[in-house]
Order: structure tokens, then C-alpha cells, then sequence
């Protein structure tokens, strides 16, 4: 290793010791920004020798990056990974510094910085799950971004394990080398109904077909998809049992299993590997106090929603709603419009968050009563009084965290 | 009569949550025991015949195809010059004007419903959080409360003819066009680049377009608390940003 890579991941360690010392944070990006100012290369240089797998997509990127690094630990092996979900260059020299000796890197990648990442790391195999709108203030609006994906998967020589579910991913990972289509799934198709090649409108059809009207894009056949409890596959057909709920994260284990595969993981061994997955950072984390469960989940965007109302509206449990509209969640929340609340209609809901008045005026045009409380801690105690057996809390990316830190 | 409240391709304008405008004039309609329906017209439907139209804000390659829709299908300038009302946000602002570019910079030809023109703006995007003052109603103008929005748009766009700001921009960027001016309205349109969306941020501006559809004077009052702890939350937000 060169004297600077040595001098910056060493200065990466120290960073981190000392600001977890100090309480801030879980003090994985102070760390990679110091590293990152002494060697501008370090992420290249820290991938060397590693088999490197990105993750990247609008929703599921934590989930899909903790499940490829379980099917990836099998047999003891080392894996590095920004498993705090600190998906940025500092994130991922922090989290590549802190196991320098890992075979195998394993990163979540935000994905206006997949082009970037992928020149410096020199993946093997790049997991594309899907693309929707997020964020417009600071990401790009989706298209050109799937535009710069294109154009930096075509320099690349890694695997790219696309969902062919989704049009945009689909024009994204087109011209890259080497393909393994996925049937991801794709729950919100608002952001897919125009063809991304020539405007034409895209038709959705049975069993997740799709194509374009005026041209030939259409749907790739994938090589792997589910069928109930199951996941087909080029080499057989394995049984899949997760403990995470909900549709969306059988189709991130999907990924997750195909990504592996490439990586000569065995099929057998990575379903086994996925279903001792229960927690991801938190989300899905179930907490009791006082007899009453609370059970926590993340949602930042419309899709994130879509995916998460399937799971939640039926329930009768109090529903903890809480927007926050920080630096990291984006600083315009007229998304809340894209978000079909009307479901929610019958439950208990209560409001609350940075930007709960935001919230408040959404689920008013969408008929859903609901209390509003502006301080979180008091909304999730004010639930928990009125739940019998559990109470649900969904927040977006800041609001997320800060709720996990109130419940035990 | 109902109140036929449309809104137009929703498949390509449709980014910003904007089609949320259509659901706050039909509700506040509804809650007033209007009767009043809402059609979400998508792009590969011939537009329907409606009262009031919304259109929201869309990337640049869905715009163009928007636009050249609504120009081969003839329905919106027909329904406007029989009285209809159009309320355009963003790209559907663009839209309705004159012309407005792509990506690329080419110029597209637009509805031309509004004496407006939109060319690729120089400087940054204008993103964030914008305050109008609105013009009163002896000077032409809206005559409504400070309208609080936010805008994320490239394009700069410039009013000619018959075109009247919606009104001076306090805070943000608006038009950004040289004079810090805010939108445009014209006879029976108005356009905007304010998302929110901006009904919900400013019920007055939805009830101006239901009383113009409806050809009202006034309508009842409906408890606003909800919007009013919005508005003032923002005014204050949004007045003590040094932007
Ligand atoms: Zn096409």
C-alpha cells in the first residue's frame, strides 16, 4: 500500500475513534472526509484487489446491501460494507478503511454518485434496482439520471444486475457488457409510463410485461424471478423465507441473490444466508415498552410509500406519520401529493414531524382524520395510549432516525 | 351545473405532486356541496371537455410531447375560448405559453394560450422556497394574499401582449427574466411556476379559480385552520431566508 493511502486510511480510523468518542454521530463520514482530502483516490485504491459489489436505485438500497452482505459473509468470510447507509464517497471510504482486509466490499451507492464510484472502485457487479423521483431539489430529475447511468455503465466492465421491471433501469443497464436481468418488480410506475428512448407511452401488461407503443423497447426476459416462496433461477429453483416483511424486500432479496450468484455465491448457501436478516439499520426494528410493540419503517418517497401502504393500510394499529424536510430528505415535501394517504382512511393517524403542517393539509385534501403533534416523542407516547397491542411508525430519512433514538 | 375540473396528462406533467392542485379544487368544491368531477386525463386519451383545467410540471422530453398533444388534439384552446379556465404550473406554465425550449435549447412551440415566452435560462436552476406579493385587484392584478410556493425550474420566461404577472417575488426567483416578478395571467389563464402544490399552500388562489369557473362572486367559507398554520408557518420560514 503507498505511503498516502497508508497515511489517509490510517487518519480515516482516528477521525472516527475520536468523534464516536466525542458522542457524534456514528462518526463514519467526518472519518472518509479526512481520508478523502489527504488521497483523492482513496476509494480506488482501498477497492484494489476486492471484489467489489455497488448497489443503487431510488428505494431499497440499504435493505438489498445488508441482504448481498449476508449471502457475501458465508463462511466466515470479511465483508466491508457503509452499512449505516452513508452512501456517498466519505461513507464509502470510511467503511472500505475500517476493514481493510476484507476480500470482498459490499457498498450502497446514492445514485447520483454511481458514476463516479463506479470509475474509482472498478466494480465487479453493479445492482440497479430501480428509479423514481426523490429528492428533486437535489437529485436530477430521473431521466437525465438514468441518462448518466447509461453512459457510465457503458465504460464499465462489470456485471450489471438489472430489474427489468422497471423502464428506466432497463434503459440505463441496455448497453452495458454484461446483463443479468431480474424481475425485480415495480410497485409505482408513475415515473415509467413514457418510453425513456422516444416518448412514446409505455404499456404495462400481465405477468409485469411492458413495452412501448411507438418503438421496440420492451421488457427484457429476465433469468431470474420469484414464483410464491421460491426463486428461479439459470441454475435451479431454491426456497426463499425472509423474515423482513412486505413484497418489496422479496424483490431486493431477488437482487441480492442474483448479485451473489454472480459472485460464486451457491444458491442454497444465499437463501440461507437471507433469511437470518431481520433488522436492516433499523428498519423493521420492532420495540416493546409497556406491552405495546412498536414497529418502525422508513419511507422517503412515493414509491417507498406505494411499497409500504400494501403492508400498513389494513392495519388497525395507531399509524405514526412523521416528514421532515432536512438537508437529507430533500427540502420540498410536495411529493406528500404523489402518496395515495386516502387508504389510510379509518386508521388512527397522528402527524408529526419537522414539517407536520405539510402533512396535515395532505391528509386533509385526502380525507384521512387524523391529530397532529408536532414534538415526535410525544406523538409516538400519544400512540402508544391509544393502541391495544402495537403501534406503527413511518418517517421519512431524518425523522426515521431521530424516532429510532426515541424508542428503547 | 357540475364543475368539470380536468386534469391534463397527468402520465407527462405530473412530477411534482402537482396533479395534487386538481384534488384541492375538487375537494373544496365538494365540501361546499358542489357537484363537481375530476378527470385524470391521460396522454394517449383525446382531452375531454371540462371547466377547469390544471396542468403541472413535467421533465423536459415529456413537456415537448405534452405540448405537440395538446396541439394536434385542439380541445384546450377550444375549451378556453368558450370559457373554460386553465391554471398551469412549471412545464404546463411553459406550455401554454408561446414557446419554450427542450433540453437541448431548441425552441418547441407551446398551447399559446398565455402572451408568454420561456428560453433555457444562463445561471443555476432556480430551486427553493419563493413568496409573491399579488398585484391588487385595481391594478389588474389577482388581489389575493402573499402566495407561498416552490420552484425548481431552469427555464426563464418573459411576458408580452396581453400578459399580466401574477406578482412580485420576495423571496426566490420566479419568472427570472430580469424583473423579480412572479408567473402570469391573461383573461380566463393563469400559470406559475409554484409547486406545493401551490392550491394547497394557498387555498385564496383555489377558491379565485372556482370562482371564475363557477362564475361566482364569493363562495362559502370552509375551515382553512389546517392551511392557514401552513401558510403562516412558511411566511415565516420563508421571510427570515437571507436567499
Ligand atoms: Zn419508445
Amino acid at each position: 500500500m503507498a505511503l498516502r493511502t497508508l497515511c489517509a486510511t490510517f487518519s480515516v480510523g482516528l477521525v472516527n475513534g475520536v468523534s464516536r468518542r466525542l458522542g457524534r454521530g456514528s462518526g463514519t463520514v467526518a472519518g472518509g472526509r479526512v481520508g478523502l482530502k489527504i488521497h483523492a483516490g482513496l476509494v480506488g485504491q482501498l477497492c484494489e484487489g476486492k471484489s467489489v459489489a455497488l448497489v443503487s436505485g431510488t428505494n431499497g438500497k440499504t435493505t438489498t446491501t445488508a441482504l448481498l452482505t449476508a449471502a457475501m459473509s458465508t463462511g466466515g468470510k470479511v465483508v466491508a460494507s457503509n452499512f449505516t447507509g452513508s452512501n456517498m464517497p466519505a461513507g464509502h471510504a470510511a467503511a472500505l478503511a475500517a476493514r481493510r482486509r476484507a476480500p470482498i466490499a459490499v457498498l450502497e451507492t446514492d445514485e447520483g454518485y454511481l458514476g463516479g464510484t463506479i470509475k474509482e472502485a472498478k466494480p465487479d457487479v453493479i445492482i440497479l434496482l430501480n428509479l423514481s423521483r426523490d429528492q428533486l431539489d437535489r437529485m436530477s430529475e430521473v431521466r437525465m439520471l438514468a441518462q448518466r447511468w447509461s453512459e457510465a455503465l457503458s465504460r464499465s466492465s462489470a456485471t450489471v444486475v438489472a430489474n427489468a421491471d422497471d423502464p428506466l433501469v432497463v434503459m440505463a443497464a441496455r448497453d452495458a457488457g454484461k446483463v443479468v436481468w431480474v424481475a425485480g418488480g415495480l410497485v409505482w410506475k408513475d415515473d415509467a409510463t413514457g418510453c425513456p428512448l422516444c416518448q412514446g407511452p409505455i404499456v404495462f401488461g400481465e405477468n409485469n410485461s411492458w413495452r412501448c407503443v411507438e418503438c421496440s423497447f420492451a421488457r427484457p426476459t429476465p433469468s431470474w424471478s420469484l414464483n410464491e416462496d421460491k426463486v428461479v433461477s439459470p441454475d435451479g429453483t431454491v426456497g426463499l423465507t425472509l423474515r423482513l416483511p412486505g413484497a418489496f424486500n422479496r424483490s431486493n432479496a431477488l437482487m441480492a441473490m442474483a448479485g451473489a450468484h454472480v459472485l460464486g455465491v451457491g444458491l442454497q448457501e444465499a437463501a440461507d444466508a437471507l433469511a437470518s436478516v431481520s433488522d436492516v439499520a433499523g428498519r423493521f426494528h420492532q420495540s416493546e415498552k409497556d406491552g405495546i410493540v412498536t414497529r418502525m419503517m422508513l419511507a422517503k418517497n412515493p414509491a417507498g410509500w406505494v411499497a409500504l401502504l400494501d403492508l400498513v393500510a389494513t392495519n388497525p394499529a395507531p399509524l405514526v406519520i412523521g416528514i421532515n424536510a432536512r438537508t437529507a430528505d430533500g427540502a420540498d415535501p410536495s411529493w406528500l401529493f404523489d402518496v395515495p394517504f386516502s387508504l389510510l382512511s379509518g386508521r388512527t393517524v397522528i402527524a408529526t414531524g419537522d414539517r407536520w403542517r405539510d402533512l396535515s393539509v395532505r391528509l386533509r385534501y385526502a380525507e384521512v382524520p387524523h391529530f397532529v403533534e408536532g414534538d415526535l416523542g410525544h406523538a409516538l407516547v400519544r400512540a402508544q395510549q391509544e393502541a391495544d397491542e402495537s403501534v406503527d411508525f413511518i418517517g421519512n430519512y431524518t425523522c426515521f432516525q431521530d424516532a429510532l433514538k426515541a424508542t428503547p | 351545473m357540475t364543475l368539470r375540473i380536468v386534469c391534463v396528462y397527468p402520465d407527462l406533467l405530473g412530477t411534482y405532486g402537482d396533479s395534487g392542485n386538481a384534488e384541492v379544487l375538487l375537494r373544496r368544491a365538494a365540501w361546499r356541496g358542489i357537484d363537481a368531477t375530476l378527470t385524470m386525463s391521460r396522454s394517449e386519451s383525446p382531452l375531454p371537455e371540462g371547466d377547469l383545467y390544471c396542468l403541472g410540471g413535467g421533465e423536459d422530453g415529456p413537456q415537448v410531447l405534452a405540448a405537440q398533444r395538446l396541439l394536434d388534439d385542439g380541445m384546450l384552446a377550444t375549451a378556453v375560448h368558450q370559457g373554460a379556465q386553465v391554471f398551469a404550473v412549471c412545464a404546463g406554465f411553459q406550455i401554454v405559453g408561446e414557446s419554450f425550449p427542450d433540453a437541448g435549447g431548441a425552441i418547441h412551440p407551446g398551447v399559446g394560450l398565455l402572451d408568454v415566452r420561456t428560453t433555457k435560462g444562463s445561471g443555476r436552476r432556480a430551486v427553493g422556497e419563493v413568496l409573491v406579493e399579488v398585484a391588487p385587484k385595481e391594478s389588474g392584478g389577482l388581489g389575493l394574499p402573499t402566495l407561498t410556493g416552490f420552484e425548481n425550474h431552469a427555464g426563464v420566461t418573459e411576458l408580452f401582449g396581453q400578459a399580466q404577472p401574477l406578482g412580485n417575488v420576495s423571496k426566490g426567483i420566479g419568472n427570472g427574466a430580469g424583473e423579480r416578478i412572479e408567473g402570469a395571467h391573461a383573461g380566463n389563464v393563469i400559470g406559475t411556476y409554484l409547486h406545493g402544490p401551490v392550491l394547497a399552500r394557498n387555498p385564496s388562489l383555489a377558491d379565485e379559480l372556482l370562482c371564475r369557473a363557477l362564475k361566482l362572486e364569493v363562495l362559502s367559507d370552509l375551515d382553512d385552520t389546517r392551511e392557514m398554520l401552513l401558510r403562516d408557518e412558511r411566511l415565516q420560514q420563508v421571510s427570515a431566508l437571507t436567499r
